[in-house]
């Protein structure tokens, strides 16, 4: 995962909304994670097209926080979520 | 309150070209005849999302063995559930697969009997069936369906787990889930054929640990050290009545998929009742729910609200009481019986008791040893 990966969500996963828990998760077979308040942030701007700089711009209109930190953070999650199978990298 | 579900299981057949010696299907096969119609199961899956369950696993039986599959999935889809086809991939061909792919079907996941050919279609029952999932995998991933494979695996393929995880990874498979045979029902009978020794688990969990480590973002691993070499029982189901339903071929709402091997239920009917009346008001949903149920050693237990005893069907199938702690517990007065039953295993036949209609096997009888029967071979 690098600025310029393009991250998509992993065949068979899928990011929707949990009406009777009040939630979002991304489902799997037999996986489900519930993302907190930032990782859905992050999780709804995933698409197969936008890069991780481009995630990182789109966040920094909305945080007040130094460019290199937000994008360390933004490549932590993504590098964590494709351990677990729930993001491809493109 | 009690808390919504997250996961239906809806068995929609007992019948199964294959004949595995350790399916979970229950002992007495429900006939075609018996079974729900298109209609009740799309309520089902209507009222299971409802409910708030979020994901459905059609299985079986062989799932695909229901002329309506294509339906029964666009049911399950269109009303908001993840949908899962858990097969054995001996009925798939291209022009159902792509059928059930345009129905909104999510998932594959497909078992296999072992990685080597002679061997899967011997512990399946079916001769050429090995040679037909291999197509069946290919199929889904030229359909652009996500697949998993599914191994059950005991003493007879144990060894063989470095082809399976290698078999994984050639299919194109994303998750390989590793699941030790759990002994009620079929297996229960053929257990002595099946357990593994204690050498062979540790081969295996080093397999897969390094697998695992190996393949990190390539293919997950789900692997759980079985009960019969454990010290504490799982928390079966995630606990009665917490997280899981399933529903019988023939309609009974059931906490997990064995609970009919208990006896004393009163299952609810879904053709008599709504999925929500049986799930929050049942007294077969109630009778194990949360801890208050629990008798020593498990009262108290600082593990109660972590494994929630462990398996009802196991504590009955080994202790003779289903309210019993899970013999798989350490804690629990029955646990030697699991050393006992790995030791005489070890010295046992691999001949089986295959899963046949109408020929249900003879149990061990429960809290006795039970070995005698099962020395074919
Ligand atoms: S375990 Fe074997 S016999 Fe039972 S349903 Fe699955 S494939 Fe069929
Ligand atoms: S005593 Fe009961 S609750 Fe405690 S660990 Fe054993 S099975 Fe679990």
């Amino acid at each position: 995962m690098t600025p310029d990966t393009a991250p998509r969500f992993a065949p068979g996963m899928k990011l929707r909304e949990d009406k009777a828990r009040g939630q979002w998760v991304v489902m799997g077979p037999e996986r489900m994670f519930v993302p907190d308040e930032t990782a859905l942030e992050i999780l709804r701007l995933v698409d197969g097209a936008r890069s991780i700089a481009a995630i990182v711009d789109d966040l920094l209109t909305r945080y007040d926080a130094p460019r290199a930190l937000v994008e360390g953070d933004v490549l932590a999650l993504f590098a964590d979520l494709r351990d677990r199978g729930v993001v491809t990298g493109g | 309150m009690i808390a919504a579900p997250l996961a239906l299981l809806a068995e929609l057949t007992h019948r199964c070209p294959l004949r595995c010696p350790y399916c979970s299907n229950p002992v007495t096969l429900a006939g075609p005849g018996a079974e729900l119609d298109t209609e009740t199961w799309a309520r089902v899956f209507r009222e299971a999302a409802a409910l708030g369950c979020l994901q459905v696993h059609l299985s079986g039986g062989e799932p695909m063995a229901r002329r309506d599959i294509t339906a029964l999935v666009a049911a399950a889809s269109g009303a908001g559930l993840y949908t899962n086809l858990i097969t054995a991939g001996v009925l798939l061909d291209e022009a159902r697969l792509a059928a059930l792919a345009a129905a909104g079907l999510d998932h594959v996941q497909l078992s296999v009997q072992d990685s080597e050919a002679a061997s899967a279609d011997r512990i399946g029952g079916l001769a050429g069936g090995h040679a037909r999932k291999l197509a069946a995998a290919r199929l889904v991933r030229a359909a652009g369906l996500p697949l998993t494979l599914n191994a059950v695996v005991h003493r007879q393929n144990l060894d063989r787990l470095p082809g399976l995880i290698e078999l994984a990874l050639a299919l194109g498979a994303q998750r390989l889930e590793v699941a030790h045979v759990q002994y009620y029902g079929w297996a229960l009978a053929n257990r002595a054929a099946l357990l593994p020794s204690r050498a062979q688990l540790e081969a295996a969990t080093a397999a897969v640990e390094a697998a695992r480590a190996a393949l990190k973002g390539r293919l997950v691993i789900d692997y759980v050290v079985p009960d019969y070499h454990a010290q504490r029982p799982k928390p079966c189901m995630g606990g009665w009545g917490r997280r899981f339903l399933a529903v019988s071929p023939v309609g009974r709402v059931l906490p997990c998929h064995a609970a009919e091997s208990l006896p004393g239920f009163d299952f609810p009917d879904v053709r008599l009742v709504s999925l929500r009346a049986a799930w929050e008001e049942s007294e077969a949903f109630n009778r194990f729910r949360g801890t208050g149920w629990m008798r020593a050693p498990c009262q108290g237990c600082a593990r109660a609200e972590v494994d929630w005893g462990g398996c009802r069907c196991q504590a009955f199938a080994l202790a003779g009481d289903a309210a019993a702690a899970d013999p798989a517990c350490a804690l629990s007065p029955h646990h030697a019986l699991l050393a006992q039953a790995v030791a005489e295993a070890a010295s046992a036949g691999g001949g089986f008791t295959y899963r046949e209609p109408k020929r249900a096997p003879l149990p061990p009888a429960p809290g006795a040893p039970f070995f005698a029967a099962q020395m074919e071979g």
